[in-house]
């Protein structure tokens, strides 16, 4: 099992350090199970399998075997494009220290009965 | 199945399963299970039950056979797969047999564990040995669409167990088809070398095909009593389903002849015995053994 960010880990490193395609093993892919009408899909992990049709029914049998969904993606996990976890300071520490953009930093005026 | 009677099969056996349900025992919905089966009160009639015994005895032995796989699968996610397989089988022949055993005052793991070879009624094809990956798939598209053609019969059964296990292994036997088909499609336009593997798979398996549309006396007063059809009645839709499979993979529809078969006498191949001596062998050394 891998992460997205990690990318394909069926392939093995060559001398460069670039990852190169393994032949003799199916691709990764990323599967992303609903678990019911009206929520979203999340990630729930990862498989092998040789294409799109046979990622889904593998998804099945792998994610799905206790009742844990209703719907099922899955996308090659080369196909995913992350972030760079070097790069966490400069995306998401921004953020910090910004009590305004949550709606708790604001009192509600008084003629506002049902906010 | 008409709704009406999907309905009543539901509301005989609501609430069932929730009478035992345990914390560590999910039984999400009324899921029909062998356990319920055999809270049941009335044992079926002989007929139904050697009928049903002919069910479960094809479950069970497949599940044998592709339990097999498991770690020994060309990849960990078919492992997964073809044990899933293995396990919806396992289910279903628990509920037949757990029906089956109450006629004749038993439970399902002395019919399991201590019945001999010869009181085996599984149909031969279920039997035949794994082979390669190819053979086993070969014996998995002509086996499931026939279960599924059966299944989709079973649900309008007169007997009410019987229509309610099909029902549920019905959905779970669809699978299975689209299992096998996938693989046939895949090994059938893959490589040189798969497509002549699996082309050698499907011939191999073919002769095993006739005795699934067999009419034995016991299937004319079932058929007639409504409880299930006749199997020569299964065979021209298996032959289009299966046909159109093996033709879409770019492969030849066998045309071996049938092979002599009396399985449902309990006339068995030779593979059978080794099968049961590992199935049965732990529950003979420890009789009464629970873990």
């Amino acid at each position: 099992m891998s992460t997205p960010a990690t990318g394909n880990n069926t392939g093995q490193t060559n001398a460069t350090g670039a990852v190169t395609e393994d032949k003799h093993s199916w691709p990764l892919w990323e599967v992303f199970v609903r678990s019911s009408r009206g929520l979203s899909h999340v990630h729930a992990g990862s498989l092998h399998a040789p294409d799109a049709e046979m990622a889904v029914r593998n998804a099945r049998d792998l994610y799905t075997r206790r009742n844990e969904g209703v719907s099922l993606w899955v996308v090659r996990s080369d196909d995913i494009i992350a972030s760079d976890p070097q790069d966490k300071s400069s995306y998401f520490e921004s953020p910090k220290g910004k009590d305004y953009r949550h709606a708790t930093y604001y009192t509600a005026s008084e003629g506002v009965k049902h906010l | 199945m008409s709704h009406s009677h999907e309905q009543e099969i539901e509301d005989e056996f609501a609430g069932v399963g929730d009478t035992i349900a345990s914390a560590t025992r999910v039984t999400p919905g009324h899921a029909l299970r062998p356990e319920d089966i055999a809270l049941q009160d009335a044992p079926p009639a002989e007929d139904n039950a050697e009928y049903a015994l002919w069910l479960g005895d094809d479950s069970l032995i497949l599940a044998q056979r592709l339990s097999w796989w498991i770690s020994r699968a060309p990849e960990m996610e078919e492992d997964v797969a073809l044990g899933n397989i293995a396990l919806d089988l396992l289910g279903h022949a628990r509920s037949f047999l757990t029906y089956a055993s109450k006629q004749w005052g038993k439970t399902e793991d002395e019919l399991a564990y201590w019945r001999e070879e010869e009181e085996f009624r599984n149909l031969r094809l279920t039997e035949q040995p794994n082979g390669g990956f190819g053979e086993t798939i070969a014996r998995q598209l002509y086996f499931a669409v026939y279960q599924e053609l059966l299944y989709t019969r079973l649900v309008q059964s007169t007997d009410s167990t019987i229509a309610a296990i099909s029902a549920k292994a019905l959905k779970e036997v669809a699978y299975h088809v689209d299992h096998a088909t996938q693989w046939c499609l895949r090994l059938g336009m893959g490589t040189d070398e798969s497509a002549r593997r699996l082309q050698h798979a499907l011939n191999l398996m073919w002769p095993y095909v006739g005795e699934l549309f067999q009419d034995e006396p016991l299937n004319e007063r079932i058929a007639a009593a409504g409880i299930g059809p006749l199997p020569s009645s299964l065979r021209e839709e298996w032959d289009q389903r299966v046909s159109a499979v093996i033709e879409e993979s770019e492969l030849q529809v066998p045309q071996a002849k049938a092979a002599m078969a009396h399985s449902r006498a309990g006339d068995h191949s030779e593979h059978l015995g080794y099968l049961l001596a590992e199935m049965q062998v732990l529950a003979r050394k420890h009789p009464g053994a629970s873990w």
